[in-house]
């Protein structure tokens, strides 16, 4: 079972793990999971917190054993064997700077223990990589979290290894320096073409740097794929809610003529195109993101050019941001929906109490299947009612 | 993987060998020294027996000094306790800067060698002193000295044990959120009133750990009342156990009868103290 | 709540009796600072009986160095010749020679037991660490007693007389336990994530202990060392039960007692306490010069 070093450091190729499973004793925090991530490319696992999402990176570094299923990287099977042993990399949450080396030391202690030559001077270039070559001789104490969390990046990238696994590194920095940091890294992931893994909890974040997103929710993946194609159409509630956030409505598929579903719902019906539509029968979920929903005001006769519409509802809450407004709208029959309107004048468009109407391109919405909960994926802070 | 199942085994086997062998057996030979009787009339020769007289004369003669062993040491512990809260109270929230040079104060005179601290305070305390010769004129001694007093010995206890009371409170105070002490002002409590519920709470395993680290060595002691104390009146249970040993011949099972009664009656204590007090890991 | 007006005499904190009049400024300042005020007191009171000796290490005394002799004092002559008295050197060296072998062997098997305890999972666990605790909840008396009674009763029998060796063992032994508290605190403190980083980092896990947790420790290994050296050195009731005819230091210094104990023991036992304020501040620098 014990392979030594070489032959398994020198696997290659795209890193799959297969029915892949983890329990803590009556936990299972990773259920059958099965994933394929190409090589090359920049990859995110996001979900909340307990999702088991760690627990599977941790598995691929070899930082957990798997209870069943195997890690392979191309046709080399990793499974049982130690984080040493492996072509894998990590860039630790907290970071895990060695405190009483200096950060060329940090840096260079994996090429070292491999037995490398130049090590210092293969050091001082990954250094470079990350522009934190002038405080080589620095102490990781001496170094603020942004510049910890370089060298944390450098230490993993100096290897060159097959995989680097990125645990929710930017979670300890401020948003501007994490903002800062996600353009970097996505630089430097282009760059050397290595194959990242990053978790994260952080929706936006796995958007804005991955090639392709994994939602992860209580151990399975629900969904993966290009970001944009998971957040325009999500085929479960929890990414519907995770991803940005949704509204969502139960309803009763009334007919499907092939090209387009329609939708009894409490309102009023509504029409779902089928390519969009992830159940096309008996009870369903009718969803449409709060950005593709505009309101005008009841007395107004809006102009409606083949959109859906519901309402009149009451306006309940009126939110400032900046960029947009948030409006909270209470329509019978479909409870509170959320709409974004973009701030192109400088008035709001309603007020509280307004009487608005709410519209929307069916091209924008998708059906889920009706056994779905309604609150998955929605932050538990956040006090928000759907129905 | 068998290796990983040996290696705690031969970690702690040297040191616990040494534990055993050099700990734990001679308590249980102690215990057999103090069932031990000797050869009538050949003193200073015993015999294995099951002897349990021993301790039966050993109570009745020096139950007295039991007494006073553990009178003494819970007197030190308590005066200790009021000079050292203080203290570690001061280093931990007003010293700032100076906190270390504080720290290095209560340790460092702890190098000088703890015979010679005590025996310079009988000199210190001797009835030519200036200090004794001014309690002298204020008329407040009674007998008109204050070595081959009980004061003395436990002034001596409370001398020795004093950075084992500080320190352990300031190692807790100082693990303690400030925040907390200020909250508890936020919270219309007044100055005495936090201390009394937030402070001395937030305090409670270094009050503990010193409590018993300063009372039972203290119960133990005979250096400071063979120093400090008169050969009549004060003497500890330790001083007993000490001349049994080695100037009274014959006298080995009364000692050992003695020296397990204070270890078992010690043990008995600290476990009900630490019932009462909450079972806060020690080690 | 009414309003109050907030002059320096008429401040009053909520929850203050209000039956207690307004403190004058002094006084305030006294009740801020009674605390500090004790403090110092106690500081001063524990440099007492140092200060003693110092002062009395400069004695010109001629039976007995008890009273101050106002005649030739103060002299330097004790302080020329440190090892006059006869007998001071040769305890101090033995007290020496019995710290130096009592550490190294105490700070090695301490080590081993606080990695056991805290790396690794094994039955007994409870049981060690009782025993691990029990030397430190025993008075030293009861210590010295039983050691007493199995070398006189027990090892006599295999050659080992009360002496240098039996004080070493016994030093041994109680030290132990403080080298395995102070370790064992020094190991929970490491980040497990540290050495997970070294694994992940082709570090096995010899490299992983040579390189990483050993260095780590290492601090509270010198600590627990440094502890054990002081205990072994200031030793003095199981010392005194189980030495037989050799002596250390504060054994001779309390032997001593009764026919005066010479101002060299003074000059000794001070510059004892030198040696360890200048090691501890200089520890101080070095870690805090670490640390900037």
């Amino acid at each position: 079972m014990a392979r030594r070093g070489p032959d398994l450091r020198g696997a290659t190729g795209d890193l799959t793990l297969q029915s892949v499973t983890k329990e803590f004793g009556s936990f299972t925090a990773v259920d059958e999971l099965d994933l394929v991530v190409p090589r090359g490319g920049f990859f995110a696992l996001l979900g909340p917190s307990g999702c088991g999402k760690t627990t599977t990176l941790r598995m691929v570094a070899g930082l957990e054993q798997p209870t069943s299923g195997r890690v392979f990287i191309g046709s080399t099977d990793l499974t049982g064997s130690r984080p040493y042993e492996r072509p894998v990399n990590t860039v630790f949450q907290s970071y895990a700077l060695f405190p009483h080396l200096d950060i060329a030391g940090n840096v260079a202690f994996g090429p070292r223990r491999r037995g490398v030559k130049d090590a210092a001077a293969r050091a001082t270039e990954a250094l470079e990589l990350v522009q934190m070559g002038h405080l080589a001789d620095r102490k990781p104490g001496q170094l603020s979290g942004g510049q910890q969390q370089r060298v944390a990046v450098a230490r993993a990238l100096v290897n060159r290894p097959e995989v680097l696994l990125l645990d929710e590194p930017l979670g300890a920095l401020d948003l501007k320096l994490r903002r800062q940091m996600q353009v970097e890294l996505k630089r430097i992931q282009t760059e050397v073409g290595l194959t990242f893994i990053h978790v994260t909890h952080d929706q936006e974040e796995a958007m804005t740097m991955a090639d392709t997103v994994a939602v992860m929710n209580a151990g399975r993946i629900e969904q993966m794929g290009p970001p944009a194609e998971l957040y325009d159409l999500p085929r479960t509630a929890f990414v519907a809610n995770f991803l940005g956030q949704s509204n969502l409505v139960r309803g009763t598929v009334a007919a499907d003529d092939g090209d387009v579903v329609t939708v009894t719902t409490r309102a009023g019906q509504v029409v779902v195109p089928s390519a969009r539509a992830t159940a096309r029968t008996g009870d369903v979920v009718m969803g449409v993101r709060p950005e593709k929903v505009r309101l005008e005001q009841a007395s107004d006769t809006p102009n409606l050019n083949g959109d859906n519409m519901v309402g009149p509802g009451t306006v309940v809450d009126v939110s400032f941001s900046g960029v947009s407004t948030q409006y909270i709208v209470d329509v019978p029959g479909l409870g509170s929906w959320t709409v974004f309107a973009q701030n192109l004048g400088v008035d709001a468009v309603a007020r509280r109490g307004d009487s608005v109407l709410l519209m929307w391109n069916p091209y924008h919405a998708f059906t889920l299947p009706g056994d779905e909960d309604l609150t998955a994926g929605v932050d538990p802070d956040v006090v928000e009612v759907l129905t | 993987m068998r290796s990983r199942r040996l290696a705690p085994y031969v970690l702690l086997i040297p040191g616990l060998a040494w534990l055993t062998i050099f700990f734990i057996i001679p308590l249980v030979q102690l215990g057999a020294v103090s069932l031990q009787s000797g050869f009538p009339g050949y003193p200073g020769y015993y015999y294995r027996d099951v002897n349990v007289g021993n301790y039966a004369s050993a109570l009745t003669e020096f139950g007295a000094h039991f007494g006073r062993s553990i009178l003494y040491a819970g007197l030190a512990t308590l005066f200790t306790f009021c000079l050292a809260y203080p203290l570690a109270y001061t280093m931990a929230f007003k010293a700032g800067r100076w906190r270390n040079v504080m720290l290095i104060c209560v340790v460092a005179p702890f190098f000088t060698s703890f015979i010679l601290r005590t025996i310079a305070w009988r000199q210190i305390l001797a009835d030519d002193s200036p200090i004794v010769r001014t309690l002298n004129a204020l008329d407040i001694l009674p007998g008109g000295h204050l070595t081959e007093t009980w004061v003395a010995v436990v002034a001596g206890l409370t001398y020795n044990f004093l950075p084992f009371m500080v320190l352990p409170i300031y190692a807790s105070l100082e693990r303690a959120d400030p925040r907390l002490i200020e909250a508890g002002g936020d919270l219309y409590a007044n100055g005495f009133t936090t201390f009394r519920t937030v402070t001395v709470p937030l305090s409670m395993p270094g009050i503990i750990a010193g409590t018993l680290l300063t009372f039972i060595p203290a119960a133990g002691d005979y250096v400071n009342a063979e120093l400090l104390g008169s050969d009549t009146s004060t003497k500890m249970v330790g001083n007993v156990i000490e001349s049994q040993f080695f100037r009274v011949l014959g006298g080995f099972p009364v000692a050992a009868a003695l020296s397990f009664t204070l270890m078992a009656l010690i043990l008995v204590m600290v476990v009900i103290y630490i019932r009462r007090f909450g079972t806060e890991e020690l080690v | 709540m009414t309003a109050t007006t907030t002059s320096d005499r008429e401040i009053r904190r909520l929850g203050e009796p209000t039956r207690i009049s307004t403190p004058t400024r002094a006084k305030r300042w006294l009740a801020d600072h009674v605390v500090a005020i004790i403090a110092g007191f106690v500081l001063v009171y524990l440099f007492v009986p140092v200060a003693y000796t110092f002062v009395f290490s400069f004695n010109n005394y001629t039976k007995s160095n008890i009273s101050w002799n106002p005649v030739g004092s103060p002299t330097l002559k004790h302080w020329e010749n440190p090892c006059g008295a006869p007998g001071v050197c040769d305890a101090l060296v033995t007290s020496i020679k019995v710290g130096a072998i009592a550490t190294v062997i105490a700070t090695v098997l301490g080590t081993m037991i606080a990695f056991a305890l805290v790396r690794h999972r094994f039955r007994g666990r409870g049981a060690t660490s009782a025993l691990v605790f029990l030397p430190m909840a025993t008075p030293e008396i009861v210590l010295g007693a039983s050691l007493l009674t199995i070398f006189v009763q027990g090892f006599s029998k295999v050659g080992l007389q009360l002496g240098f060796w039996t004080i070493v063992i016994a030093h041994i032994m109680f030290c132990v336990s403080f080298v395995v508290v102070t370790v064992k605190a020094r190991l929970q403190s490491l980040d497990p994530r540290l050495e997970e980083a070294a694994m992940d980092l082709y570090a096995n896990p010899t490299a992983t202990f040579l390189r990483v947790t050993f260095p780590l420790v290492l601090p509270g290994i010198v600590a627990a060392a440094l502890l054990a050296f002081s205990l072994s050195f200031d030793d003095f009731i199981i010392t005194n039960f189980v030495s037989g005819d050799s002596t250390t230091f504060p054994k001779f210094v309390y032997v001593s007692y009764l026919r005066g104990i010479p101002a060299q023991a003074n000059v000794i036992g001070f510059s004892m306490f030198l040696i360890a304020v200048i090691l501890v501040i200089l520890g101080q620098v070095i870690s805090s010069r670490r640390k900037s």
